[in-house]
């Protein structure tokens, strides 16, 4: 589903590398956490593998397609197969509820009705059933990252990309978070989560890529966030 | 439901940004109105000109039996006077370049046309106005020599030489012209740096929409498109307005006044402006477009 080979991405001005020789392959269905310091890497990889980037050397490949040789004007396709979700929500603040997930589909042209069935389902899902006319200051920190994930999985893509989800999240709220996106991958989406929240990685038992300095440390199955004995 | 969305989109980006819409307009309004200024004096100047100002330089009216000249004496040229005229301009090549003939019909038809803003129009008949030779030289400055060649000749019942009454109007039309277009490539650069200074404003008070549409996958189109359709409107009323100041500056300048206080001349009317409004709305489409799509290209990359 996603496999980086040999990537290095080098941001112009600065001599150090953000990745180097990453080999990275997730798999369709998997849940994969990304962890590491800050500067280690994470965001870059999810950028990356979003296309926002493009890697200075190796290749990156996501959902069958070549990301350095994908046309420019492809790219938005690419997008449609990729659910993201941010540290900072990224709502809109004008919008209710309803509105924030019905924009991912009317942006894409979803027919009406398809999105008056759709975005209800998906609202139920994340636990935000009836408060579809909230608007995002009148929710807490958790129901608007709910909200963020709603509009993220509400055009069922392949892969769902989190870039420390629970960043601005108490404890309880961040366990809840992770645990949606658990049962999100339990329905075959393939899940990527960067974070630095030792908790969350060590109750889950997920894979765990671990970065440094831009290069991948440890992979391993079931892992935790500090290093197994 | 694209649709929909989009249009509202455009409505919502509008309202956000209607002091900045309401500019683009004006100084669209304004630099219309000067172009269509300019490109009406032009029509005025073609208007004055008629069809034969600058195809020939002379002009040898026959007599006709209503003819008030008195070379003429109340008879209609005869054939074979005409004939004579013909010969003789024959003979005065190459001075004369070429001669044409016209009949009364003719005549009549181009009077109509080129006075067509003109209460007289419906008063003329075929026939008020003589038929004629006109005469195009080889060398415009020697009209003279026709002049003093055919003044009073038989059958002849005047020469006209066209420069002479014309030209005093020329000057200051094309000063008009020069003005005109001056000002209006002015304030077509000030609409354009608008248009872009506009969308520049729109994109950076947008760029959480646009952040969210480019990253659930919205195609180029449905992200620009707003941002465009909203100058192009703003444009379109714009230059709408100007052809309404365009149709009050014609309509009470020219029909109601002008047309009606000197009688001897050709003037434009509304319908040049109607003539002249399908070019101006295509230019402004063309700028609007053309800003937008430039200034989209570098200030909104997906």
């Amino acid at each position: 589903m996603i496999r980086f080979e040999n990537v290095t991405k080098v941001y112009p001005r600065s001599s150090r590398p953000a990745l180097s020789g990453v080999n990275l392959e997730v798999g369709r269905g998997e849940f994969v956490f990304v962890v590491g310091q800050s500067g280690s890497g994470k965001s870059t990889l999810l950028r990356l593998a979003l296309r926002e980037e493009q890697a200075t050397q190796g290749s990156v490949l996501v959902a069958g397609h070549e990301l350095g040789r994908l046309p420019h004007r492809k790219v938005p396709r690419l997008r449609r197969e990729i659910g993201t979700v941010f540290q900072d929500f990224r709502l809109l603040p004008n919008k209710n509820v309803y509105q924030n997930v019905a924009f991912a589909l009317q942006v894409l042209g979803r027919p009406g009705h398809v999105i008056r069935q759709v975005v209800p389902e998906t609202l139920e899902m994340v636990g935000l059933g009836g408060k579809e006319k909230r608007l995002p200051h009148e929710l807490s920190g958790g129901e608007q990252q709910r909200v963020a994930i709603a509009r993220a999985f509400v055009n069922k893509p392949a892969i769902l990309l989190a870039d420390e989800p629970t960043g601005n999240l108490d404890p309880v709220t961040s366990l809840d978070i992770v645990r949606l996106l658990d049962r999100i991958n339990r329905t075959g989406t393939t899940i990527v989560m960067a974070t630095h929240d030792h908790d969350i990685v060590n109750q889950l038992r997920k894979r765990v890529v671990e970065l440094k300095d831009g290069e991948i440390i440890r992979d391993e199955n079931q892992g935790v966030y500090g290093a197994s004995s | 439901m694209r649709l929909q969305f989009i249009l509202s989109e455009i409505g919502i980006g509008l309202r956000r940004n209607l002091s900045m819409a309401i500019s683009v307009v004006l100084v669209t309004m304004v630099s219309m109105y000067l172009l269509g200024l300019g490109l009406l004096a032009q029509r005025q100047a073609d208007t004055f000109k008629g069809y034969w100002y600058d195809r020939v330089q002379v002009t040898i009216f026959m007599c006709t039996k209503d003819s008030g000249e008195p070379a003429c004496d109340k008879k209609a040229v005869t054939q074979e006077q005409k004939e004579s005229i013909r010969v003789q301009l024959e003979q005065m090549k190459p001075l004369v370049k070429n001669v044409f003939y016209e009949s009364e019909q003719q005549a009549f038809d181009r009077f109509q046309k080129q006075f067509r803003n003109s209460p007289l129009a419906g008063n003329v008949r075929v026939g008020d106005i003589p038929q004629n030779f006109r005469v195009q030289l080889s060398d415009p400055t020697k009209y003279e020599v026709i002049v003093s060649s055919f003044e009073g000749a038989p059958g002849v019942g005047a020469v006209q030489d066209q420069k002479k009454v014309l030209d005093k109007f020329f000057t200051g039309i094309n000063y008009i012209t020069i003005f005109s277009f001056v000002l209006a490539a002015l304030m077509v650069l000030c609409a354009v740096l608008l248009m872009a200074t506009t969308i520049r404003q729109a994109a950076f008070s947008r760029r959480r929409e646009t952040g969210i549409m480019k990253l659930v996958g919205a195609s180029n189109f449905t992200i620009r498109f707003p941002f465009m359709m909203e100058t192009l409107l703003a444009a379109l009323l714009g230059a709408g307005a100007a052809t309404a100041l365009l149709w009050a500056t014609a309509n009470y300048g020219f029909n109601r006044y002008l047309n009606k206080l000197i009688l001897d001349q050709a003037f434009i009317g509304v319908s040049d402006v109607w003539a002249i409004a399908p070019w101006m709305a295509g230019g402004v489409v063309a700028l609007a477009i053309g800003t937008s799509w430039v200034t989209l290209w570098r200030y909104l990359r997906v």
